[in-house]
């Protein structure tokens, strides 16, 4: 009896699809890549839209379950699959409570500053307007305080959640490699002795 | 064994969420109160114990814990034998639950905080609210909650037929939103949302902190 594979909806292109590519990956999982071909508006068609009412990509088809939201779809992967792979969730309530925080942290104080740094410096031009600089400004400043604790946090423990890579690292991945390449804010990082050496770990698994 | 210590503000819907979630759960706890008036979750005291500087935070043991999503995530969890289960009982439904928890973190608490902060902190603090803002962010929660409209025509809470963390996540904004934005009608105008925010906001553990 051959299961039946996890189908991803997605695109190659997108944050949130990438986050859920690694997460398979490093849990040694199995899936049929579907393309939703963003650039054609297929992520607003009804098919799409009957999958994700939210019309965003990623959307994941296990089985019975249709699953949306980057960060719940890896939440679900990372406890369905505890047993192989790398752990993503640490071991004890607690542990696994410092992932959850961490993991907070990235997806209401780290991805919104973050996401609209990347819109006013690569989608907004891409799309034929211009990049805002003040609203840039006030964005990288957002960030430089949050990357501070970042720092202070990464002098005494490896990993944000503890000593080990979890959920909350891996959420940080697309993000950040926009931010250093495409949106050339590299220096965010770079002048952080710990944040850029979690960064290079994390950003070469 | 020490009851949960929980640091928080009695005006903050996001502390009033973690205690109603605590009494939901039926855990012993205290609240120990940090004065934002006064700053107190700006001085190094509070700080210590969550570098962001906001409320609320929890001590568990040696676990020190803030962000409440995470706290009432770690909360059901560890209390999932007692009081109301927040999770669903399959994977596949807690699944649901986390999916919906973050369309709240995603999709709702943004356009609702920025009406919320636009009607009341802003005029609070001697600016004028931008009008044009509000009027974006309610198009914005509009769309949000005609998606929740749909949903809940199927399903009676968000996550399925149980209460979950997801519709306890909506409390604190929705309430905001009713109660001290006056966009009641963006609730009251959707028949399935409207019987669900009912619902939800008359559970004795969420009313008890506002009367």
């Amino acid at each position: 009896l051959v299961m039946a594979v996890i189908k991803l909806h997605g695109h190659p292109i997108s944050t949130a699809t990438a986050m859920v590519l690694c997460c398979l990956n490093e849990k040694e999982v199995e899936y049929d890549f579907a393309i939703v071909e963003l650039s054609a508006g297929a992520h607003k068609q009804p098919q799409y839209l009957a999958l994700n009412p939210f019309g965003v990509v990623p959307t994941i088809q296990d089985g019975d379950l249709t699953l949306f939201e980057s960060r719940a779809i890896v939440k679900y992967l990372a406890k369905k699959y505890k047993g192989q792979g790398a752990d993503l969730l640490g071991n004890t309530l607690a542990e696994q409570a410092l992932v959850e925080q961490w993991c907070e942290v990235e997806g209401h104080s780290f991805f919104p500053p973050a996401s609209t740094i990347l819109f006013q410096t690569v989608l907004r031009p891409l799309r034929g307007g211009t990049t805002d600089e003040a609203v840039v400004e006030i964005n990288i400043g957002k960030l430089n305080k949050v990357l501070d604790i970042y720092e202070e946090r990464l002098s005494k423990s490896k990993y944000l959640a503890g000593d080990f890579f979890s959920l909350a690292d891996l959420q940080h991945l697309p993000w950040t490699q926009y931010l250093v390449t495409a949106c050339k804010k590299g220096d965010l990082i770079s002048s952080r002795k710990h944040v850029n050496a979690w960064w290079e770990d994390i950003s070469s698994r | 064994m020490a009851a949960i210590k929980v640091h928080g503000y009695h005006a903050s819907t996001l502390t009033v969420m973690v205690l109603c979630c605590l009494n939901e759960k039926e855990v012993e706890y205290e609240l120990v109160l940090v004065d934002l008036p006064t700053g107190a979750h700006k001085k190094p005291e509070y700080l210590a114990l969550n570098p962001f500087g906001v409320v609320p935070t929890i001590q568990d043991g040696d676990l020190t814990l803030y962000e409440s999503r995470a706290i009432i995530r770690y909360l059901a969890k560890k209390f999932q034998g007692q009081g109301t289960n927040f999770l669903g009982s399959t994977l596949s439904e807690e699944a649901l639950v986390y999916q919906w928890c973050e369309v709240e973190g995603q999709s709702f608490n943004p356009p609702a905080l920025s009406i919320f902060s636009q009607i009341v902190f802003v005029p609070m603090r001697g600016g004028s609210t931008d009008e044009a803002a509000v009027e974006m962010n309610v198009e914005k929660l509009e769309k949000v909650l005609d998606i929740y409209e749909e949903r809940l025509s199927k399903s009676k809470y968000l996550a399925g037929d149980f209460f979950s963390l997801a519709d306890l996540q909506h409390l604190p904004c929705t309430h905001y939103l009713v109660n001290a934005c006056g966009k009641g009608d963006l609730i009251s105008s959707r028949k399935h949302v409207n019987a669900w925010w009912e619902d939800i906001s008359s559970r004795p553990t969420w009313k008890i902190n506002f009367t």
